[in-house]
């Protein structure tokens, strides 16, 4: 190993689900203290602990040092939408790259069980007494579902129709067999939200909630927290050989946002910005698209699934819909996704999602995963995006001990 | 008494002939609706005012049927090309469903009354129907 070398340590991930009885501090302290058992070391050994929770107040980093231990190091609480655990992750691999320590933790948790439609704002206050102009475009009154829908489901229904729309053979079905795919895998995940396979027909009757995405094709809002100790490969040497044998290799880290295409500013533009990201981590790494074992990406709904595909390079550019019905995404298929179940099935807690996506990868690669293991696993990817946007690749690599 | 009409956003042209009004880069040619600070492109500080074709065509929708509480549903949200120019819109005047809307459909911007504010003033939104 490269003294150079960035490996996961140890690394954990809550069963995600509710936690009437918790709150995002409790959870979080369950992922770090299990990641930092998992890696055989303690707090005393952190250099730096980068922190997110999105929807919660400020100063989660610290809130979790209070519990757990306090030990003056640097703390990074992190916001990056759906990115913030990817985010927290690379905040760590940064310091540790920058020589700053050779240890480090990060740790996202989120409590959403419950809390219903995500980017949604409420209607006008009924009859306006003035319609007064505010905001950057001017606006007399609120524009969502006046002007188009800034709602989640909304916005990723119309990605995914936009894909349609340029390639064709996006349908409402093939959308819900995605969904299917994700729902059958989840029953091997005791870890996920929900367990429950779904047939098609109960996928496509569901309740509809942003056509083409039935209730169980969006993500689940739910409770949950990941956390992962990053170590420098300078200081993976000296620790046991139990230690080296079950470390990671993070082959790849990048994090990127959006660059400016006509039309981004419309409707966000959550594909350029996976594409450069992939290429970026491709390159990183040394592995191709073909190489890869498993990958976790970013299905927060199942139309968003289809495009990252494409933009993962999965597929040929244009060939998500052939590339899924030729079954390559299954679990038994050429390029096994979201064997967890996703975050349709599994759920996505959405500061834990981009530490939870690399623990599934992690669990692979250490030959740990259970009844669900994609056997003899070398490489995996782990793909997030944040809407706004921001998006996080990294490629994990297992051990040569 | 004649009513005072205000446009929903800034970016909607009243009138005779409604139409969409779009803040366009004089470096880079970059097109946007909402207050600009400088070139999301290329960083460039000079805008013009350019109209936007009133008739497009539907690159993406959705047909929304859960939204938050006070929004009516179902509705249209849409991405309409018009010309060149993506527009985000509701498809209306024509039936919420997968079998009337469809992409690539041919649709021109059409207004419609919001309602009356306390002091008589009248809001009007738009959106993009279907060229029959």
């Amino acid at each position: 190993m490269a003294s150079d070398d960035i490996y996961i340590l140890g690394i954990y991930m809550t069963k995600f689900g509710k936690y009437p009885d918790k709150d995002t501090v409790d959870l979080a302290a369950e992922a770090v203290m299990a990641a930092l058992a998992d890696g055989g070391v303690t707090m005393k050994d952190m250099g730096i602990l980068a922190a997110g929770c999105l929807m919660g107040q400020g100063g989660i980093g610290q809130q979790i040092q209070k519990q757990v231990g306090q030990t003056g190091i640097p703390v990074y609480n992190v916001s990056n939408a759906c990115a913030t655990g990817a985010t927290a992750l690379r905040t760590a691999i940064m310091a540790i790259k920058a020589g700053e320590c050779d240890m480090g933790l990060a740790v996202g948790v989120e409590k959403l069980a419950g809390v219903g439609l995500l980017g949604a704002s409420s209607a006008p206050k009924g009859s306006g007494k003035e319609w007064k102009a505010s905001g950057r475009y001017g606006s007399v009154a609120n524009t969502d579902g006046l002007i188009g829908t800034a709602n989640m489901p909304g916005t990723f229904a119309q990605v995914g129709m936009e894909y349609g729309h340029k390639y064709g053979g996006a349908t409402f079905e093939l959308f819900a067999k995605i969904s299917e795919k994700n729902h059958a895998h989840s029953t091997l995940n005791p870890l996920a939200a929900y367990n429950k396979r779904m047939t098609l027909d109960e996928i496509m009757n569901d309740i509809m909630i942003a056509y083409p995405n039935t209730r169980p094709m969006c993500s689940a809002n739910c409770d949950g927290a990941a956390a992962a100790v990053v170590v420098s490969g300078k200081k993976l040497k000296t620790l046991s050989l139990e230690q080296q044998r079950r470390a990671i290799k993070v082959s790849a880290s990048v994090l990127t946002s959006d660059p400016y295409q006509e039309a981004c500013q419309v409707l966000p533009d959550v594909n350029t910005l996976t594409r450069i990201a992939a290429k970026q981590a491709y390159e990183q790494a040394g592995v191709s698209p073909s190489d890869l074992n498993l990958v976790e990406l970013h299905d927060c709904f199942a139309t968003a699934e289809l495009v990252h595909y494409d933009n993962l390079m999965l597929c040929e550019e244009g060939g998500a819909v052939d590339f899924f019905n030729s079954g390559a995404t299954w679990r038994d298929g050429k390029t096994p996704v979201n064997v967890s179940g996703g975050l349709e099935s599994k759920g996505h807690p959405i500061a834990a999602t981009g530490i939870a996506n690399i623990w599934e990868v992690c669990h692979h690669l250490r030959g740990e995963a259970g009844p669900r293991q994609i056997e003899g696993a070398k490489v995996g990817l782990a793909h997030v995006i944040g809407l706004g946007s921001a998006c996080g690749v990294h490629i994990l690599e297992k051990s040569a001990l | 008494m004649t009513t005072t009409q205000v446009p929903l956003v800034d970016y909607l042209a009243l009138g005779d002939k409604p139409h969409l009004v779009a803040n366009e880069c004089t470096s880079c040619g970059a097109r946007f609706f909402d207050r600009r600070n400088a070139c999301a492109s290329c960083f460039a500080t000079d805008f013009k005012k350019v109209d936007i074709a009133t008739e497009g065509e539907v690159r993406s929708f959705t047909i929304v049927t859960f939204a938050a509480p006070g929004v009516p549903v179902p509705f249209v949200a849409a991405i309409v090309d018009c010309g060149g120019t993506s527009v985000r819109a509701n498809v209306i005047n024509c039936d919420p469903t997968p079998e009337k809307v469809t992409l690539g459909m041919k649709v021109r911007l059409a207004t419609y009354s919001l309602g009356n504010d306390d002091n008589g003033a009248e809001a009007i939104g738009f959106g993009f129907e279907p060229i029959a």
